[in-house]
């Protein structure tokens, strides 16, 4: 089984982003997706910037992604689309489907692409059709459960890799508002870049203290961080083929480790999930996986 | 300067009787759903059976009016059979037009209803015309609702790049994330707009009265707490009041609906050639309240005799019915985001 590296959803300080990757091309993940998702004014790193990372971690072995972003406003969003798109090296995850037209329509379709989680492809008819289009690897949304995602796998014609969201705090929801400047009484145009300062996010918790949600610029996740570590024999035993982790603002190397050790056998589930705890901003969740409200932590037997 | 084309009047018919009243009243269009999660308002005690279906798109019909189908969550693989009969249902049923989301059955519908209209819905997320044409080339789609995301502008520039008919939301609750790409209700409550249609649904919806005050919960989750005399809003989760660094405010949303009255003749400018109105979910007073508002002022607007002006009645009829009775020009209006 596969460790992927999902996009960075955070905006870091450019050195501290270039350093995170740096260690990244030694971890042992086998994937690592690319490039700003989330907000088109994040400019610590451009595209070229990314394309600098993604041939330094091409290098180092690993394979590269380029990530499309997943709300596209503006005619200026849609250039920097067609310059992932059509980058002409690496592959690209859309994850919106301007970036779909953009890789299968005109004259010359890109063969070879991946279907992102927020394309809601919940069912076999819609994800058939996409692999005919040239998805090769399909990202399956947070939100499917264990027997969700089997069930369409068993109802697809075709063979194709799947992979799940299987360590991090969740991306629920996506805005044309940016929370973290109305946080701090600004518009978005106007946000001073607010963002840098939180490398995980900014906790919001409700009235009686709880965590409930974090906020990510106009990206709303959840403040629980979703991890499989403690269902990994049931992950492997339904032959997924990618697992994909989140980064996060520390420890995202340790608990890569701790999924290698696992998945190898070195660690069982129960020991897994505990030795996470201590890496985690928050509290654990699988509550999706098992088919419940994302929030609920339930123990595997 | 009159549009070439008339924007047309698209109004929610959560029953029958709010069918009737909207057509009554001048919607150009109604859109309804039949009652299960094939729709984006899957709430008990409303919706359409086949039944109640084909006597309201006999009773549109009749008055040269339009009904269009929603169908927008998306199908999985065990329930994909109850969304492809339904579009076989509303077919049979002389529906004017389905508004779809997923792709899968945009396809099924081309294929097995090839001459019946597709509109792209709200909870497809297309925001850009690269996403709209997507639709348009792969299943010819002829309209498609825009996500309440985009500004003016925005919306002008997809108009300008696409041939499919543009439709907007013009008034009603106002979803402050994507549509079609917000999970939190699944994060709450395990029922999504995408996969159950409903959003902070009722049956995980608790009042209780506390000595802190009216506490609103959604799954045993605070939403809210409101003291005398504060009027307790519903739970809908993006609108509770919560704490962030200490300061405990709408984090997120205030509970506000949207209202576009006053940009009506750019809308018609810009070229949008529909207008809805949300809530499915809402009375057939609040329809019938909305609808002869919207037809007063689209009327006005299309008679070119004197230059549009929203009259204050008009407002002060539509803040009557609003959430939290006030409104906001939502993304339309560049500082709100």
């Amino acid at each position: 089984m596969k460790l992927a590296l999902g996009p960075l959803l955070y905006y870091w300080p450019r050195q501290a982003t270039l350093a995170f990757y740096a260690d990244m091309a030694d971890a042992p993940v086998d994937i690592v997706y690319l490039g700003e998702t989330v907000c088109s004014r994040r400019h610590e790193l451009r595209l070229s910037d990314w394309l600098e990372v993604a041939d330094i971690l091409a290098a180092a072995g690993k394979e590269v992604v380029l990530s499309s972003q997943v709300l596209v406003e503006s005619e200026s969003d849609l250039k920097t689309l067609r310059r992932i798109v059509t980058n002409g090296h690496f592959r690209v995850e859309a994850n919106d489907m301007g970036a779909v037209r953009l890789l299968t329509g005109g004259d010359a379709p890109v063969a070879d692409w991946i279907a992102g989680p927020t394309l809601n492809i919940f069912n076999p008819a819609t994800l058939g059709m996409f692999a005919e289009l040239g998805a090769s690897r399909w990202v399956a949304p947070p939100e499917m459960s264990r027997q969700q995602i089997a069930e369409l796998r068993g109802g697809l014609g075709q063979p194709m890799e799947v992979e799940v969201f299987a360590h991090g705090r969740l991306p629920l929801a996506f805005s044309a508002r940016c929370f973290t400047a109305r946080h701090y009484n600004l518009q978005k145009d106007t946000c001073e870049f607010r963002c840098l300062q939180f490398a995980d996010g900014i906790p919001l918790k409700t009235r009686e203290g709880e965590p409930f949600l974090t906020l990510n610029g106009i990206q709303t996740q959840s403040a629980h961080v979703h991890t499989l570590l403690g269902d990994l024999p049931a992950v492997q035993a339904d032959g997924l083929d990618i697992l994909r982790i989140s980064p996060q603002g520390e420890h995202t190397a340790e608990v890569i480790d701790l999924f290698r050790q696992a998945l190898a056998g070195q660690l069982q589930p129960a020991e897994a999930l505990r030795n996470a705890r201590p890496l985690l901003p928050e509290a654990p969740c699988n509550g999706f996986w098992h088919g419940r409200p994302g929030v609920e932590q339930l123990v595997t037997a | 300067m009159t549009p070439p084309h008339p924007i047309e009047l698209v109004c929610p018919a959560g029953s029958l009787p709010a069918l009737k009243t909207a057509i009554d009243n001048g919607a150009d269009c109604v859109y309804l759903g039949f009652k299960d999660a094939t729709n984006a308002r899957n709430f008990t005690g409303l919706n359409f059976d086949d039944k109640s279906m084909a006597e309201g798109v006999r009773y549109a019909h009749d008055r040269g009016r339009k009904v269009l189908l929603a169908l927008n969550t998306y199908p999985q693989t065990d329930n994909w059979p109850s969304w492809t009969r339904a579009i076989d249902r509303a077919a049979d049923c002389g529906i004017d037009a389905l508004i779809l989301a997923d792709p899968g059955l945009m396809a099924y519908a081309r294929k097995t209803h090839p001459r019946l209209r597709l509109h792209l819905s709200v909870q497809g997320s297309a925001t850009s015309y690269d996403a709209i044409n997507f639709y348009y080339e792969r299943f010819g789609i002829s309209r498609a609702v825009l996500p309440r995301v985009l500004s003016l502008a925005q919306v002008e520039h997809v108009i300008a790049n696409t041939p499919v008919e543009i439709e907007v939301f013009g008034f009603g609750g106002l979803c402050v994330m994507v549509e079609g790409r917000c999970a939190l209700s699944a994060y709450a409550t395990g029922e999504s707009p995408n996969c159950n249609g409903a959003c902070s649904p009722g049956k995980h919806v608790r009042w209780e009265q506390t000595p802190k005050g009216m506490e609103t919960r959604l799954n045993g989750i605070l939403i809210d707490r409101f003291a005398d005399g504060e009027r307790a809003g519903y739970p809908t989760l993006c609108k509770g009041r919560f704490d962030v660094n200490g300061e405990t405010y709408y984090a997120i949303e205030e509970p506000t609906s949207l209202n576009t009255l006053e940009l009506l003749p750019e809308l018609a400018r810009v070229g949008v050639r529909a207008i809805k109105i949300e809530g499915r979910q809402r009375s057939p007073a609040y329809v019938t309240q909305v609808t002869k508002v919207w037809r007063a002022a689209i009327d006005r607007l299309q008679a070119d005799t004197a230059p549009f002006r929203v009259e204050a009645a008009w407002m002060a009829e539509l803040n009557k019915v609003s959430e939290g009775q006030s409104h906001t020009l939502g993304a339309y209006y560049r500082p709100w985001k």
